[in-house]
């Protein structure tokens, strides 16, 4: 239903001059894993609270709130160089289940942090509760299913 | 025994030849890698920006240091056990890799960098633990750690590509020299 739309983006300028470049996907790949790494740390280090791990003297909130302008750069970042290693092989990525399947977590991964984690990591307690604990566990798993299923694009 | 002949004989035991061969293994050992790498680089990425006033700075250093140390540590051994099964996979092309060797020396600079940190300003922590301004030798060292983490993802992305490999040739005398390729001479 949807290839005709990635046949389409194939033509597209910006991924053609990707592709006609031998240094330019991974030039931008490299980018997009170290905004990876920079992500990791600043959903990690919330989740580990979360969980009653890292940095547990701290509130919840506290954490959050310092790690949230980091985690919204690297997700930028990610998003600018995940946008043209996408534009420069669609019709690969149409066939590659590894790629629908990062799709879809990614969206309920943005969705959840920015709904239910967000509101659950407001809490200005010190102790925590079983409800963080499955808030912390639950984003970590879909960031690593998130990231696991990147690399994966990679070898199909 | 020289490291190529090492590289040789290891590339001929049966476990490289299985890693090599398999299909779900070799990706999936990568893929931790990756994983642990989000961990690993990103935590320390924490600790980085701490020192250089960036984030969290209500938190003592050495809380940051001392909560996510373990946790960095664990990344890090981690990351050095499915990077050598990578490496056990592929030995003789990833040992004349232009890149890899980059790895490798960015890597000894990385914990030379870790050991002066370590034993030098963090050391007198307790004197600017919270202070609004870390040390320049802080500073310094938090710098020296990005770029070279930073450094360390990209050259290990680019051993994938074979631009620079032995088995292509002709390469510029740096490249060869650097990759320790042995060029059989021009007829």
């Amino acid at each position: 239903m949807l290839l005709p739309y990635f046949q389409w983006l194939e033509q597209f300028w910006l991924g053609r001059f990707i592709v006609e470049s031998n240094w330019l996907f991974p030039v931008i790949e490299s980018v997009h894993l170290i905004a990876l790494a920079v992500l990791g740390g600043t959903v990690v280090i919330v989740d580990m609270r979360l969980l009653g791990l890292g940095l547990k003297h701290r509130s919840v909130s506290e954490v959050a709130r310092e790690a949230r302008p980091w985690m919204i750069l690297a997700v930028t970042v990610m998003i600018a160089t995940g946008l043209p290693l996408f534009l420069s092989e669609p019709i690969k990525c149409y066939y590659s289940p590894a790629f629908w399947v990062k799709m879809w977590t990614l969206a309920a991964a943005l969705l959840y942090t920015f709904t239910i984690r967000t509101r659950v990591t407001r809490s200005e307690r010190v102790q925590n509760t079983a409800r963080q604990f499955l808030v912390g566990a639950l984003s970590i798993a879909l960031w690593f299913t998130v990231a696991a299923a990147g690399r994966w694009i990679g070898f199909s | 025994m020289s490291l190529l002949a090492f590289c040789e004989w290891l590339a001929a035991t049966s476990g490289s030849i299985a890693l090599h061969e398999s299909l779900y293994m070799y990706p999936l050992i990568e893929s931790v890698h990756v994983l642990a790498l989000c961990i690993f680089v990103g935590l320390a990425t924490i600790l980085d920006l701490r020192l250089l006033n960036k984030v969290l700075r209500n938190v003592p250093v050495s809380q940051v240091a001392d909560r996510l140390l373990p946790w960095t540590i664990t990344g890090f051994v981690v990351m050095v056990m499915t990077g050598s099964l990578l490496f056990y996979a592929i030995p003789i092309r990833t040992y004349q890799s232009v890149w890899f060797r980059g790895k490798v020396i960015m890597l000894i600079l990385a914990g030379i960098n870790v050991w002066i940190f370590h034993s030098g300003i963090y050391q007198r922590v307790s004197g600017w633990d919270m202070a609004g301004r870390t040390p320049a030798a802080a500073r310094r060292a938090a710098l020296a750690s990005l770029l070279l983490w930073f450094g360390i993802i990209v050259a290990g992305r680019f051993i994938a590509y074979n631009w620079f490999d032995c088995d292509i040739q002709p390469q510029s005398k740096f490249v060869n020299w650097f990759a320790g390729c042995i060029v059989p001479p021009a007829q």
